[in-house]
């Protein structure tokens, strides 16, 4: 019984739910918003960044999405406020906010 | 068929051997500790290409079974005692994670104090951790068991890890003639493992053990309950398929003169053979006294031990091992809640006895049958939760 994540929920019978909770595919995450633990939010100041990449790798929850080379605004469906990203960053291109900050 | 004589360890040993697993977490601990080392006798003779991984504790020779398993692999391992005390919280995880792992344990009394003899307090502690238990009286049955672990936990519907107990120094140590079968025989019986699903399977991407929240977690233990029921009647498929080559016939438990039988011992293991002894004593007497030997305690055939003790007028059980319950054993609680259900309840005492090696013997079983009779005479007793062996004033 090969059952896919997404069509597992919180109202999902035991009948209906994977035998030890094995998950049968990759990527499942984006099913799971996690970003709501967030006390701190970092924030991407887009001016001052080289695009040196540096903070993608270092982040935990892979919430820095990159395309065609270039780092995109932060996740927030999956960052968890960690602020690692705004330790790395080598040119201040991130910076920490109390979550609910203007 | 290959008439040997063997130790309950070696005919383990040889057990593996023939099964030939994947991968074997190796740690010494007495009395076990001999299956580890003839098996790894096998290894340096080529004669299985099982990984043998000699780990640092047994925490790690499980944690490396669970590893083996979830890859797609057939991981075995033995212990005793505090060696699978301190394996308790992996317990758990390979029965939650349903990875049908088999351990070799060779009952031991726990610490303290410190002790190397046999009881079953060790295996005992760990019931409700979501292993099958199956429990052997002779060497024979040591390996009978054994050969039977892996088709039972790794049948699809089940998905348990089984542990095939045996009694430290008694069995482990004794050497027994034994029927061994042959190689081919049991390989074909064992057969292959083919989960359908495991970390090495490439196309198919698998995570094992992820965290549940609450809104799972209850479920997937009710899962794992409802598989520990289900796996009564493979046991039961396994056992029929195994007397077919073997003609050694098992079931959930042993009776012994049980049918017309008005006092009984239930107990698990080696202490069997001396309450035989006991029963043909006094059955010569015209005493009708019976036995039922328990073999499988997890999943409890509570059902199935009720039905065979249900005309009997009073029965003692018998712990190998406090519970502190301060009301008796672990094996006392299961057999008096499963006769709860009958209208016309036999009396039910329990004997705590043989902790830590102490002697079972056929003077003492014939001491609690004895017993047994003045409880029916007198109409019951309030001392239900007694102890047996000890010194005392």
């Amino acid at each position: 019984m090969n059952r896919k994540a997404e069509t597992i929920h919180e109202q999902s019978p035991w009948q209906q739910m994977t035998e030890g909770g094995e998950i049968y595919e990759g990527g499942t995450s984006r099913l799971t918003i996690t970003g709501e633990w967030r006390t701190r939010t970092p924030v991407f100041l887009e001016a001052k960044c080289r695009q040196c990449l540096l903070c993608v790798p270092y982040c935990p929850d892979s919430s820095i999405p990159v395309a065609d080379g270039k780092r995109l605004d932060f996740d927030f469906d999956h960052c968890k406020g960690c602020g690692i990203c705004v330790k790395v960053c080598p040119f201040d291109a991130i910076v920490f906010q109390e979550e609910g900050e203007a | 068929m290959i008439r040997e004589r063997l130790s309950g360890n070696e005919a383990v040993a040889y057990a593996m051997r023939q099964i030939n697993p994947d991968v074997m977490g190796a740690f010494p601990i007495t009395p076990s500790t001999e299956i580890p080392q003839y098996f790894a006798q096998y290894v340096a003779d080529g004669l299985v290409d099982t990984e043998f991984v000699t780990v640092e504790s047994e925490h790690s020779s499980l944690s490396t079974c669970i590893g083996a398993e979830a890859a797609g692999g057939r991981a075995v391992t033995a212990t005793s005692s505090c060696g699978l005390a301190l394996m308790y919280e992996l317990l758990y995880v390979t029965a939650s994670c349903r990875l049908p792992v088999t351990i070799a344990c060779v009952n031991r009394a726990l610490s303290g104090p410190i002790n190397i003899n046999n009881d079953h307090s060790d295996s005992m502690g760990c019931r409700d951790a979501g292993w099958i238990q199956i429990y052997a009286e002779t060497n024979q049955e040591a390996y009978d068991n054994f050969l039977q672990a892996m088709p039972i936990g790794e049948n699809p519907t089940v998905r348990l890890p089984v542990m095939i107990c045996q009694d430290g120094f008694i069995t482990s140590h004794g050497v027994e003639n034994i029927e061994l079968l042959e190689d081919e025989t049991v390989k074909a019986f064992v057969g292959e493992y083919h989960p359908e699903n495991y970390l090495l399977k490439h196309e198919n991407p698998l995570a094992v053990g992820p965290y549940d929240v609450t809104n799972y977690y209850m479920e997937h233990k009710i899962q794992q309950a409802e598989a520990m029921k289900r796996a009564k009647g493979v046991i039961l498929d396994v056992a029929a398929r195994f007397e077919k080559i073997s003609g050694r016939k098992y079931g959930f438990f042993e009776p012994y003169c049980l049918e017309d039988a008005d006092i009984a011992l239930v107990l698990i293991g080696s202490s069997a053979g001396t309450a035989r002894a006991a029963v043909d004593e006094l059955r010569e007497q015209g005493v009708k006294a019976g036995m039922l030997k328990l073999r499988v305690f997890r999943p409890f055939p509570a059902k199935e031990l009720t039905e065979a003790l249900a005309n009997c007028k009073a029965i003692a059980v018998m712990d190998k091992a406090e519970s502190f319950s301060a009301v008796g054993g672990p094996l006392f609680a299961e057999t008096r809640s499963a006769l709860y259900s009958l209208a016309n309840r036999p009396y039910c005492i329990n004997y705590v006895y043989g902790l830590g090696g102490r002697d079972f013997t056929v003077k003492t079983a014939k001491t609690i049958y004895a017993a047994l009779e003045e409880v029916i005479q007198v109409g019951g007793t309030d001392e239900i939760y007694r102890h047996i062996g000890q010194r005392s004033e």
